[in-house]
């Protein structure tokens, strides 16, 4: 009967009166005493993860948790301090967030955008969750950041790949470590042009949803810039999952570079299907029949088995890479675990400690003050060299991997190569870029 | 009172009853103690069991009275909520204008699928609703992604030219849904002791149109209407031979529900301004007939049970994860925690799936009458006399085909 | 033409894995009277017998490469499999090889056994059930036993190759004078029209020309009658619902090749099979097989990037739009019987 504070919903609380317990019902309204939504008043802070634990991501989301949990360790002075130790910021101590040790929820996202919403929605409800991350798609990345928005919790993106993330659908309290269409783009084409040359004509598949336009036209332009010519685009359905009728037409066409603006299933069965139809051993306009991947990821070329070998694409990041920063997260997450992260694993983990960092740094969980700690941060020693969180969008602009299906691979794990680590100056774009028109960021928004 | 028999007056009553203090009901448990896990009582889980509990309403007002199985009923669910946040975009965020556009659209929408599907019945009834769905999800998620938002799904922006009202708050964000000024999100709480009760605005708001729902169902249940839908499910040829055309009957009855699920749609949208394609894929259709099913064809309160059993399953099972299991066995010896965790592990967290599938199957042996069958079983257990009020008498006997 | 001729050598392929599943649920429909909504796992669970015995075949144990590291520092340790150990490394490897043709044998005892277990454990008490049981019991099923196949072997598609001799494919277009590489086919995809082609004549074969067929159409048509015979008909159904598992679950050890299996898989075609079932009419045998084959290929047509052009979308819909056309001009789908499943 007494009052306690032994609860998460520290913001909500009011006390309880007298020996019957009647309370004072607190409307949540701007005028609420608290300062922001869930502000954390315990000796404990809670993060929500959001991942698909079930449906085709199960396992990138099992891996991002993965990650997510080794995180929290770290923040809690825990293991090896991982990535703690090389990160070019040292505001983060090892006790927790601001002295509060680090706690966390998991939900389901099924990379549903509604129940990704409905989960993210019980972690603030429920669980008094401060700040919300994870997730493996842009249409769930999209959804949870606008109701982040609303709901005044930060929102650190986990995998999602769409322009739209940081272009029309950006939000202020929505902020993307990975990588994006355009900068795939950016970084593929001049390594397509040195590898297959600059008189090539390329023919798109193109998954039927905003992520798969976003990247086709990323990639058409950016070949096209140089001099590809592009033969035909065709979109497929997201439920597809034979794409012999799509793939079959192919030579026929002239075309004799293959895109496959594909990703997840979609990409592993596309690819399967390209292979099996020899594509890769027939000669079109005197040149080698190539085929090109624009998003790779471990799980997924782990999928598509010994079809991915020589395969071109780009990716986030890459277990392989010989920065002190990888080098130690590979090392303590391979020792927990077994067997190296992901590249899902390594965005998750570093979108946790950037937002520790941020909230150390700005002295305080309300959202604006984070927003306005990552704006314009520069940092280094998280695995991408020297990075930028930029204030305009939100995006991170660092190096981006060009990167290879392996021939020889040694181990399960070990399926692709780095061609080229592409520098960040190539891959930046002015933040109103066309292909990232429309919307706006809004303003923070710290809920209450 | 109401017009309604004594039994079904006291059914409203109870499940009113339920409505008005779920907030306390279904946070049985402190909230610092290790079980506040199981709590359901916070407005977003509340809000959905109270707006699926509409669809499946709905739903069962097809096919617990006709008998007819539509397996496509989320496109209704899809248009409601499209319609509602165009609503939101275009004239003003006041949720009443967006749910009323939504049940329209949904009923034309209903007339026009019901009309084409109604010409056949049975199995092939049911594939020309899945195929319907099938269709508007696919285009949605597609082709017209400028008008659904496709794949991120339809949402608010900053710059959506709303006739009546602001494109942006005074601090530069996006309104948020209310009626006449109350917000949807708007939340009262009360902490007596160790425990906190949580009252929403959306909440109740969504509460009294299920209570509304409800009762016009017990409505159509025991009206001539309703007894006209009866005799379309068990003989369609005998009452055709007695003069009476079955098909305006079943359309009326097909675009009723698929105006629940319109309602039930233009509520979640007001609840969370977001309209997303998936919300008509073929597992949101075979999801309303699994809650159906599961709570008990036919009868009135058994879909929303079953509506708020899938609901709990996903939202609340789906977050235990390994280290809350630790948690709770910790008092036990180092082994024999791993061990216990070890057993249970597979059926929670992200193997809430397999549960809900065992649960699918242990419900339909057991209690072939679903959720409703086995709370008659307890009452009657309990020694009362008098069988449970929730059950439809005849119904619950010849479930539906 | 050339694109015509590869479409319809597409939609051949694509028609043969749909009839075949649609196949195995018209008998259980026909004979049983239950509507199967586990039958998209029973192609799961075919596809992973695939994956299981390449796996078994690919038991290894580790052996230390010398000089070099793995991604930790420590000694990188390659996998050597038992079976290059028993058999010798060239034999070894030609089995692993052919693991996918090998699963066929090593999956019909599986499959007629679970098909039976189902049959006799569960599905019999539902025979006079409604259907809305039946659909209830059997996608609760469906869905454990998908997460069983996710539990123990995770939700990522796993790579399960074809025999090394199949690889690359058959140019139709040099065979007919044209110009090379205008109609290519993949010869996996040969093959698996072929078999399809093999079990489709088999089982309407045993159907055809057995006196078990022939009581078990009897039986379709009027079991009671059949009963009264004082012929065990339940006896034989159950037969027959294990034959349906064995043609589903064979569809899917020769569709492993084609799209690395994932556990969803089943799912992925559970509703694409129904509409198959339907669009050729409930009860009929040929019907399911005409429907797999054409809608495999006019889904195939309305993929030409020709035809999108013109109708955009048309890829998304052609399979829904063509079954609610055929519901609505032929009220029993292509060759359905009056009055199954219709009330």
């Amino acid at each position: 009967m007494s009052k306690s504070n032994l609860t998460r919903r520290g913001v909500l609380k009011t006390g309880a009166l007298g020996g019957a317990g009647l309370a004072v019902p607190t409307i949540f309204t701007a005028s609420s005493v608290a300062a922001h939504t869930n502000e954390p008043t315990g000796s404990t802070v809670t993060l929500g993860f959001n991942v698909p634990q079930t449906g085709p991501y199960a396992d990138e989301g099992a891996d991002e948790l993965r990650a997510y949990e080794l995180a929290v360790e770290h923040l809690n002075g825990g293991g090896d301090g991982g990535m703690m130790s090389t990160f070019s910021s040292k505001a983060l101590q090892g006790n927790g967030i601001l002295g509060k040790k680090v706690e966390y929820v998991t939900g389901d996202t099924q990379t549903k955008s509604d129940a990704a919403r409905a989960s993210a929605k019980s972690m603030i409800e429920k669980d008094g969750a401060v700040m919300i991350t994870g997730g493996s798609s842009s249409g769930v990345a999209v959804a949870v950041q606008a109701l982040c928005q609303e709901a005044g919790i930060i929102f650190m993106a986990g995998l999602t790949h769409s322009n739209d993330t940081t272009g029309k659908d950006k939000r202020a309290n929505g902020f993307r470590h990975f990588f994006n269409s355009y900068m795939s783009g950016a970084a593929l084409a001049p390594v397509l042009e040195k590898m297959y040359g600059s008189d090539r004509k390329a023919y798109h598949l193109t998954a039927d949803y905003n992520w798969g336009y976003t990247t086709e036209e990323a990639v058409k332009s950016s070949t096209e810039a140089l001099g590809w010519e592009t033969v035909n685009t065709v979109k497929t359905p997201l439920t597809q999952t034979d794409f012999s009728s799509y793939i079959a037409p192919v030579l026929q066409s002239g075309a004799d570079v293959l895109v496959l603006n594909h990703y997840g299933g979609n990409m592993v069965n596309s690819l399967t299907n390209a292979v099996q139809f020899g594509l890769r051993e027939k000669q079109v306009n005197g040149k080698n029949f190539e085929i090109v991947v624009p998003l790779y990821s471990r799980l997924m070329a782990k999928g598509a088995g010994a079809n991915v070998k020589g395969i071109f694409g780009s990716t986030n990041w890459h277990w392989s890479l010989q920065d002190a920063g990888s080098k130690a997260f590979v090392n303590s997450f391979g020792t927990k675990y077994g067997f190296p992260p992901s590249q899902a694993a390594h965005t998750c983990y570093v979108q946790t400690l950037l937002y520790a960092d941020a909230v150390e740094r700005a002295g305080s969980f309300a959202p604006c003050a984070v927003a306005e700690a990552l704006e314009g941060f520069e940092f280094d020693g998280l695995g991408n060299g020297k990075t930028l969180y930029r204030a305009e969008d939100h995006q991170c602009f660092k190096d981006v991997l060009v990167v290879k299906g392996k021939e020889n691979p040694t181990s399960e794990f070990d399926l692709l190569e780095i061609v080229e680590v592409t520098p960040a100056a190539q891959v930046t774009y002015a933040p109103d870029h066309p292909q990232f028109s429309g919307g706006a960021l809004g303003t923070c928004n710290n809920g209450a | 009172m109401f017009g309604l028999e004594k039994k079904d007056a006291k059914l409203l009553l109870i499940v009113a009853a339920l409505v008005f203090f779920a907030p306390f009901l279904l946070n049985p448990f402190p909230s610092d103690s290790g079980m506040a896990q199981f709590n359901a009582g916070y407005p977003d889980l509340m809000q959905r069991f109270v707006i699926f509990g509409i669809f499946a309403i709905g739903f069962n007002i097809l096919f617990g009275l006709t008998g007819y199985l539509s397996f496509g009923h989320a496109a209704f669910l899809g248009v409601g909520s499209y319609s509602a946040v165009w609503m939101f975009k275009l004239l003003s965020m006041n949720v009443v204008p967006a749910i009323i556009l939504a049940v329209i659209v949904s009923g034309l929408f209903a007339i026009v699928i019901g009309y084409v599907s109604l010409r056949r019945s049975g199995i092939y009834f049911s594939i020309l609703t899945l195929a319907f769905a099938q269709m508007s999800f696919a285009l949605a998620y597609s082709v017209l992604t400028p008008i659904t938002g496709g794949e991120t799904g339809l949402q608010l922006a900053l710059n959506d030219p709303r006739i009546l009202g602001a494109a942006q708050t005074a601090d530069g964000n996006i309104p948020v849904p209310g009626i006449f000024g109350l917000e949807m999100r708007s939340t009262a709480e009360l902490a007596v002791g160790p425990w906190e009760f949580v009252f929403n605005v959306g909440y109740y708001f969504s509460g009294i149109l299920m209570l509304a729902s409800f009762y016009l169902a017990i409505r159509i249940f025991r009206s001539p209407f309703g007894m006209m839908l009866r005799a379309v499910k068990s003989n369609q040829q005998r009452m055709s031979y007695t003069g009476l055309n079955p098909k305006p009957y079943t359309l009326a009855a097909f675009v009723i529900s698929g105006m629940y699920a319109g309602l039930a749609g233009g509520l979640m949208a007001a609840m969370d301004p977001l309209a997303g394609a998936e919300r008509m894929f073929w597992t949101a259709s075979g999801e309303v007939v699994l809650m159906t099913i599961l709570g008990g064809v036919g009868t009135l309160i058994g879909p929303v049970l079953g509506a708020g059993a899938i609901k709990y399953m996903e939202n609340i099972i789906s977050k235990i994860n390994s280290d809350i299991l630790h948690g709770w066995f910790a008092f036990l010896p180092d082994g024999l925690e791993d061990f216990v965790v070890a057993i249970i592990y597979p059926f929670i967290g992200k193997g809430w799936h397999l549960t809900l599938g065992i649960i699918f199957m242990l419900v339909v042996i057991f209690l072939p009458g679903g959720l409703v069958e086995g709370g008659q079983r307890i009452a009657k257990l309990f020694g009362k006399k008098k069988t449970n009020d929730a059950k439809d008498g005849a119904e619950a006997k010849t479930p539906a085909e | 033409m050339d694109a015509i001729i590869l479409q319809i050598l597409n939609g051949l392929d694509k028609g043969s894995a749909y009839a075949l599943i649609a196949l195995g649920l018209t008998l259980i429909f026909g004979t049983l009277g239950v509507v199967n909504f586990a039958h998209g796992a029973l192609f799961m669970i075919g596809a992973f017998c695939a994956v299981t015995l390449s796996r078994l075949f690919n038991l290894s144990h580790k052996v230390a490469v010398p000089g070099e590291t793995d991604f930790l520092g420590n000694p990188l340790m390659r996998d050597q499999p038992y079976l290059y150990d028993i058999f010798g490394e060239a034999t070894g490897a030609a089995l692993i090889d052919w693991a996918v043709p090998l699963a066929i044998l090593f999956s019909i005892p599986i499959m007629l056994f679970v098909g039976w277990a189902m049959e006799r454990g569960l599905i019999k008490h539902f025979y006079k059930r409604p259907h809305a049981d039946q659909i209830l019991v059997t996608f609760g099923l469906a869905i454990v036993m998908q997460e069983i196949i996710k539990y123990y072997y995770g939700a990522n598609p796993i790579p399960t190759p074809a025999p090394a001799a199949f690889t690359g494919s058959f140019d139709f277009g040099a065979m007919l004078g044209l110009d090379p590489n205008q109609i290519i086919y993949p010869y996996w995809r040969l093959v698996y029209f072929a078999f399809a082609t093999v079990i489709i004549g088999a089982v309407f074969a045993f159907l055809q020309f057995t006196t078990f067929g022939m009581v078990v159409r009897a039986g379709m048509a009027d079991r009671e009658t059949v009963g009264l015979l004082g012929i065990n008909i339940d006896k034989r159904f159950t037969i027959m619902f294990g034959i349906a598992a064995a043609v589903a679950g064979l569809a899917g050890v020769m569709y492993a090749p084609i799209n690395s299996p994932n556990y969803h898989m089943g799912m992925d075609f559970l509703v694409l099979s129904f509409v198959v079932v339907v669009v050729g009419g409930m009860g009929s045998l040929p019907g399911a097989v005409l429907a797999g084959f054409l809608l495999g290929i006019l889904e195939s047509f309305a993929s030409m990037s020709a035809v999108i052009d013109l109708i955009p979308g048309i890829n998304q819909i052609i399979i829904y739009l063509v079954a609610i056309i055929i519901l609505l001009t032929r009220p029993r789908g292509l060759m359905g019987r009056k009055g199954v499943m219709e009330d």
